[in-house]
Parts: C-alpha cells; sequence; structure tokens
C-alpha cells in the first residue's frame, strides 16, 4: 500500500506540475497534430491505402510526439537537483520510476485522445468501429511505450544530447509492442475482424507489457543509484 | 551508537580517488562540520552518507543502517547543492509532497508549522518560482526539517543566505541540536559552523587529514584547522 501510495504522490506531482506548464504536452499535440496534417496532403483521404496504412500512421505520430513526454519525465526534475532530494527520501526507485511512469502515461493517452478525432476527419476514417478493443490496444501500447521511454529518460537524464539519445534508444526496443499496436489498430479501424492468427499480437503487447514493467521496477534503483 | 560511521571508505570516479582511505565515527547528537577546499571531496562524503552514490570500497552506514536504506532515509533531512525546490509548485504543495513521502501523521499541520517558522506562511500558495532565492532557499530549509529528522545532512547550508535567514538556520539548527539530532555539514563559512559544531574534519585531497572534536581555537582563529592540518 504504502509503494501505491508514493507512487501516486509522484505521478500527482509529475501531472500537475506539467498541467502548470504544459510545456511537454503542447509540444507534443503541436507535433503530433503537424505529422498528420503533412501525411494528409500525400495520403488521398479514404482511399484503400490510407486504411492499410493507418494503423502505422497513427503509431508513428504517437511515438514521435511520444517522445516529447518522455523525455521530461526524469529532466523535469533536473532544476533545483530535486533528483537528488527525492532519491533521499524514503521511497523506493520502483516507487518513483511508476510514478513518472504513471504520469506519462496519462499525458501519452491525453495526447493520443486528442490526436485520434483529428486523424479520423483529416483521413476520413470512423476509428470508432471496434471502440472496446481499440482502447484495449491503446492502453497496452501505450503502457509499453511509457515503461520504455520512462527507463530510458531516467538513464539520459544527464546527458547533454538526451533528447537525442531517448528516440534513439527506445525506438528499437519497441519495435514488437510497436508492430503488435500497428497490426491490430489496422485491423480495429477497418472494423475487420480479428482472426486466430492476430490475437497472438494481443497476447505480445501483454507480454511485452509484463516482462518489460518487471525487469524495470527490478533494475530502475541500479540505474538510478549505480 | 553512532549517528555516522565511515569505515575505510573509498570512492573512485573513473581512475580518480574521489574519496581515500577514509574511517570516521560521529556521536549521537554532534554536529561535524565537514571543511576542506574546492574538491576535497566534502560533497562526494555527504552524497553517500545520504545514500546518493555508493562507496567503490568500504561501509558506510548512518543511524546504525547501511546508508540507502528507506528505513534510514526517512530519519534524514538533506540540504544539497540544489534546493530541491519545485519552480511549479505552491510553497504549501512542494512541502505537502515531501511530507506524503514521508508518510507525516499530520502532514497538514507540519506543513503549516515550517511555513511559519520558515516566515514564508503569507506566500503558501504562491509558486516557487516567484520567489527569490532566499525565500527558496528559506522553503528548502523548512523541507529539510519537516519530518523531524534524526540526522541533517546539509551542503553548504549558509551560501546564498542573507543575515536573517542566516540566524534562523543557525537557530533552527542549534534547536535540533538540542533535541538530539546529529548534524553533518559540509561549509566554506567556518566561523558560522564553528558556532555550533562539536567536532570537524578536514579532507585535503580526498583523505581525511583530522577529525576529532572541534579545537578551541578554532572558535576564535577559524583557520586554524586549515593551517595545522591543511596544506601549505
Amino acid at each position: 500500500m504504502r509503494f501505491a501510495r508514493q507512487s501516486l504522490r509522484i505521478a500527482a506531482k509529475d501531472l500537475r506540475a506539467e498541467m502548470r506548464t504544459k510545456e511537454a504536452l503542447n509540444a507534443a499535440l503541436a507535433f503530433g497534430v503537424v505529422i498528420l496534417v503533412i501525411f494528409s496532403f500525400v495520403l488521398d483521404p479514404g482511399s484503400e491505402a490510407i486504411r492499410e496504412m493507418s494503423g502505422g500512421l497513427l503509431w508513428l505520430t504517437f511515438v514521435f510526439a511520444g517522445a516529447l513526454i518522455l523525455n521530461r519525465a526524469f529532466a523535469r526534475e533536473l532544476p533545483n537537483d530535486c533528483l537528488d532530494t527525492l532519491l533521499a527520501a524514503p521511497l523506493s526507485g520502483a516507487a518513483l520510476f511508476l510514478g513518472k511512469t504513471l504520469a506519462s502515461f496519462v499525458l501519452l493517452i491525453i495526447v493520443e485522445g486528442i490526436c485520434l478525432p483529428i486523424f479520423g476527419v483529416l483521413y476520413d476514417i470512423n476509428w470508432l468501429l471496434q471502440p472496446g478493443l481499440l482502447a484495449a490496444v491503446l492502453l497496452l501500447a501505450t503502457w509499453g511505450i511509457s515503461v520504455i521511454g520512462t527507463v530510458f529518460s531516467a538513464l539520459t537524464v544527464n546527458l547533454r544530447l538526451r533528447e537525442l539519445m531517448l528516440p534513439m534508444l527506445v525506438y528499437p526496443i519497441m519495435i514488437p509492442a510497436l508492430m503488435a499496436a500497428m497490426r491490430l489498430t489496422t485491423l480495429l479501424v477497418t472494423n475487420e475482424p480479428i482472426s486466430n492468427d492476430d490475437w497472438i499480437w494481443f497476447r505480445l503487447l501483454i507480454g511485452f507489457d509484463i516482462i518489460f514493467t518487471s525487469l524495470a521496477l527490478g533494475l530502475v534503483e541500479i540505474v538510478l543509484i549505480g | 551508537m553512532s549517528a555516522v560511521v565511515l569505515n575505510a571508505v573509498w570512492k573512485y570516479f573513473g581512475d580518480f580517488a574521489a574519496v581515500q582511505d577514509i574511517s570516521l565515527a560521529l556521536p549521537p547528537a554532534s554536529c561535524l562540520a565537514l571543511l576542506g577546499r574546492n574538491g576535497a571531496g566534502k560533497t562526494t562524503v555527504l552524497r553517500m552518507l545520504a545514500g546518493l552514490s555508493t562507496p567503490s570500497q568500504g561501509r558506510v552506514e548512518v543511524l546504525g543502517m547501511p546508508s540507502g536504506d528507506v528505513r534510514a532515509r526517512a530519519r534524514i533531512g538533506i540540504l544539497g547543492h540544489g534546493i530541491g525546490v519545485y519552480d511549479e509548485l505552491s510553497a504549501a504543495e512542494n512541502l505537502r509532497l515531501f511530507a506524503g513521502l514521508y508518510e507525516l501523521p499530520d502532514a497538514d499541520r507540519a506543513v503549516t508549522r515550517w511555513l511559519e517558522r520558515t516566515w514564508l506562511d503569507h506566500v503558501r500558495d504562491s509558486p516557487a518560482r516567484e520567489f527569490s532565492r532566499g525565500m527558496r532557499q528559506r522553503l528548502a530549509v523548512a523541507r529539510a526539517f519537516l519530518a523531524q529528522p534524526d540526522l541533517l545532512l546539509l551542503d553548504e547550508p549558509f551560501t546564498s543566505l542573507d543575515d536573517r535567514a542566516i540566524a534562523l538556520l543557525q537557530s533552527l539548527l542549534a534547536e535540533a541540536l538540542a533535541g538530539g539530532t546529529s548534524v553533518v555539514m559540509s561549509t566554506h563559512q567556518v566561523r558560522e559552523a564553528m558556532e555550533m559544531a562539536t567536532h570537524a574534519a578536514l579532507l585535503v585531497r580526498g583523505k581525511l587529514a583530522h577529525f576529532g572534536p572541534r579545537p578551541p581555537e578554532m572558535l576564535n582563529d577559524p583557520g586554524w584547522l586549515y593551517r595545522t592540518y591543511g596544506e601549505a
């Protein structure tokens, strides 16, 4: 219980700070919308091609825009050496990590929740055909992205080129989750049934989340303190 | 039980030995002034005591527990180089966050008490980014004392404080010492530190040149320790 309380305190603190400045949120939203608008110039709205690419396009938008939010997860603690103060407080590195992951997850979901309707309008796609399953894919894949991004945000927090390093490190590791999310999202927004073969992508997403969340919780203390 | 124990502690950064074979034990309810020139290893020692850095060799204990242990951290107050204040949060929110992390039983009362004691109660709901440097420093002092710690680790606590704030910090430290709290502080402001220090340690290039009860000569001559045990 103490672990959960402390994680929620960190998440609430990060969300409160972000909602006051909206630095990362505004940047991520603007970036996401710009990507969607630029691609809409090249792709014919409502065409078969765009339907087949919809999952890939959406998730590329989410991860590019999301990198701006994930970069801030630990960088937010740099001014005034707040990270040291937190690490000296009686909370475990795992609780700190989980709180930051939760905050990043909520911010990413906000960005996705705003980008999805814009995507629907720009590309003439009704993305609400299978809302329950689409929500499940969004939540599972976004959690995976948040976990990986927050771990590497902690690793790169003291690097001068962290804005560049984070995507370079994070994207290759995200590939399995992204492949699953892209495939499933394409099926769901084009209202195709999910075949038995495609359920494996759901299982992959769940497995990815469990494995990387467990690894991160176990190893983050080493990342933070050494 | 000693408040702080360093036993044959070494700390390397790559090949560079920042701390070399330091051993000392500070009795409880004592105040140790950690002295030395820039780069002598004072901050490294404080970071190891706070559990923010692990020793390369040797053993570091605080309050009878290995440094970094969550139970030990619950009993330590820290005031580092950076003030550890969130600019986007108000003074009260800053303190309430740490009151929550330290799981204080009556958090709101503790927050109000420390805002009053550090003369910040009139700006309790203002964001810290609007504060002057002195006010932010006082907020950091309030945060360090908030959980009534048994050990205070202070890195250059008097730097950038005005006279009034120095007097406030000295009175808070004297009160804490009288209540049984131990203090380890690194400082260049030897005169202020000597007024409350019971022990003094001098670090020279990562080595402990002297450790013991504060020499009486230092009250009138703060440079005495440097001249006697330091480098020429």
